[in-house]
């Protein structure tokens, strides 16, 4: 008996060493150094809430959250529009369909600092040009305002996930009895109603699914922010994970920046668990 | 026949959407091979010559063997340490079913939830202080934020793998960590493809964390990229044979593997 629980501690040792020490540890000590002058070094004045009092009033920071906030709700509704599109295109008996999801998935293999790069070159070079060819104003100067900063980076992330999003959709319509398809169609349902009644209930897990990735990824997003359009511009287009690296490692304000680093922690973490205790409660619900 | 027609417009439309995701590609491609007054003055034809000196330019200043190298160490001993030590920690937490390996099982799933944004400042500190900001380190870190996600995947995958496989092979002699290595690891093999093609994903691509970390001379592709692209703004020549050329490792994977990726991550969402 002894024995098995050496063994059980043995096989755990490491994951819990790796999980301890790179995500409790600096997690709880980043809360407690939060409320001090800490500078990274070293902190000698505990200064209580000043830090959080003070990030309410971070017209930066507020102006991320905001910009963050907008960006996730677009791209989540666009990312599953398309996402559910897309899988219901190649899911269809099409000779190209094979082919089409290995081109609609290849983004996402490519890391978003150069996607970002390469998107930076279409929007202020090529969209440009073809402005100046068709004579359309509103596709030259992109990037250099918020908006066409915000729509850039909408798009860009669109691009590459909708592909992902897709595998997950994918993965649960092929797992539709094709019987239920069968005998509707027989009750004379047309491909609209079928759509309603079988497809998309039986698809709403996948929602659940696809919901939490683009949430959680369009929260933390960084390196396509950073390639893209690099916060500007005066700072507009500054998602909260790059305000909270600027404000650490630019600023050199440690516990300031760990300050919003917990308020951003709790802001993920209460949106994530609604999200997903909703969604399972509908779920059941159909 | 009127079936046929609309058979032949989902065909069209979808090949025509495929052709709309590739053209980012297409246009970074071509413009690579263009020449920087050629680019100012047209973006969107073929290229007139081949301009490959642009890509030799980007590949000396990109340091691209050493960059590769450093991509690939990295991301090699991450996979296989995250591999290697999650699948023992899933087996170990599934094959005792108690209140504590339970509670653990959570605490690794709650970490999810935690964005990385909230821990790298006090986790740059700490690493810090005792000299861990180097390949060692961050390979440790990927461990502790990757062992997450494949814990949970490999503890699914346990409860279809029979207890009497192990208590066999404790009548025959084996050990725990022989059961384990001979029987219980080999059986995990597609879901270790998963856990692997998910992190290679993560790893290989992430900036973040390498910048914070790592110092140039051990740069990984992305942060290289990041560089070399400071370097060069205005300059798109140079940067898109750059991000050509960065690309291109990882589009040879993929068509060695489009198969298992694509299978890879199904799984990982369904679960």
């Amino acid at each position: 008996m002894r024995n098995r629980d050496l063994a059980f501690w043995l096989f755990l040792t490491p994951v819990l060493l790796g999980l301890g020490l790179v995500v409790i540890v600096p997690l709880i000590y980043g809360t407690i150094y939060s409320f001090t002058n800490w500078n990274g070094l070293t902190a000698d004045k505990f200064v209580g809430l000043e830090h959080y009092i003070n990030l309410f009033q971070d017209k930066g920071f507020l102006n991320s959250i905001w910009f963050t906030i907008k960006f996730s709700v677009v791209t989540v509704f666009l990312l599953n529009f398309f996402g559910l599109s897309l899988a219901l295109l190649v899911t269809r008996k099409l000779k190209s369909a094979n082919f089409l999801r290995t081109i609609f998935f290849m983004p996402n293999l490519i890391g978003g600092l150069i996607l970002g790069f390469i998107w930076q070159f279409i929007f202020v070079s090529v969209f440009d040009d073809v402005g100046q060819l068709l004579g359309v104003e509103s596709l030259q100067g992109w990037l250099a305002t918020t908006a066409t900063g915000f729509w850039g980076l909408v798009i860009l992330t669109v691009w590459q996930m909708s592909g992902y999003i897709m595998i997950i959709y994918i993965a649960y319509l092929q797992n539709i009895p094709n019987e239920l398809i069968e005998s509707s169609k027989i009750d004379g349902a047309n491909s609209f109603q079928r759509f309603r009644s079988i497809t998309f209930p039986l698809v709403a897990p996948a929602f659940t699914v696809s919901m939490f990735l683009t949430l959680s990824t369009s929260f933390k997003m960084y390196d396509q922010n950073l390639s893209l359009t690099n916060g500007g511009p005066f700072e507009s287009t500054q998602m909260v994970a790059m305000n909270i690296v600027r404000t650490a490692f630019g600023a050199n304000e440690m516990a300031y920046g760990q300050a919003k680093a917990v308020v951003f922690f709790i802001i993920v973490a209460v949106i994530s668990l609604t999200q997903v205790y909703y969604n399972k409660k509908r779920e059941v619900d159909m | 026949m009127k079936h046929k027609r609309k058979k032949y417009l989902g065909e069209i439309v979808a090949v025509l959407l495929g052709l709309i995701w590739l053209s980012p590609f297409y246009l970074m491609l071509v413009n690579a091979f263009k020449s920087k007054r050629e680019i100012f003055t047209d973006v969107l034809g073929l290229p007139e010559g081949l301009e490959t000196t642009n890509f030799v330019e980007a590949f000396v200043d990109l340091d691209f063997i050493n960059s590769l190298m450093n991509s690939l160490i990295v991301t090699g001993v991450s996979i296989a340490i995250i591999v290697f030590f999650s699948s023992m920690a899933g087996y170990a937490l599934a094959r005792n079913k108690s209140k504590l390996s339970g509670l653990i099982l959570l605490l690794f799933v709650g970490a999810m939830l935690i964005p990385f944004q909230s821990v790298m400042i006090p986790l740059v500190a700490l690493f810090g202080k005792v000299e861990l900001l180097n390949r060692f380190g961050l390979v440790f870190m990927y461990l502790g934020f990757g062992s997450s996600l494949s814990i949970f995947l490999y503890h699914g995958a346990m409860t279809g793998i029979s207890r009497s496989l192990d208590e066999a092979a404790i009548i025959d002699g084996a050990n725990k960590f022989q059961t384990f290595r001979y029987i219980i690891f080999p059986l995990l093999k597609p879901i270790s493809m998963t856990v692997g093609i998910l992190n290679v994903i993560w790893i290989w691509n992430d900036y973040l964390l390498p910048s914070l970390v790592l110092s140039e001379s051990n740069a990984t592709i992305p942060l290289k990229m990041f560089y070399f692209f400071g370097q060069y703004t205005k300059q798109w020549h140079l940067a898109l044979a750059g991000l050509t050329i960065a690309i291109i490792p990882v589009v040879i994977g993929y068509f060695f593997a489009q198969k298992q990726i694509i299978a890879g991550v199904a799984e990982g969402a369904v679960k």
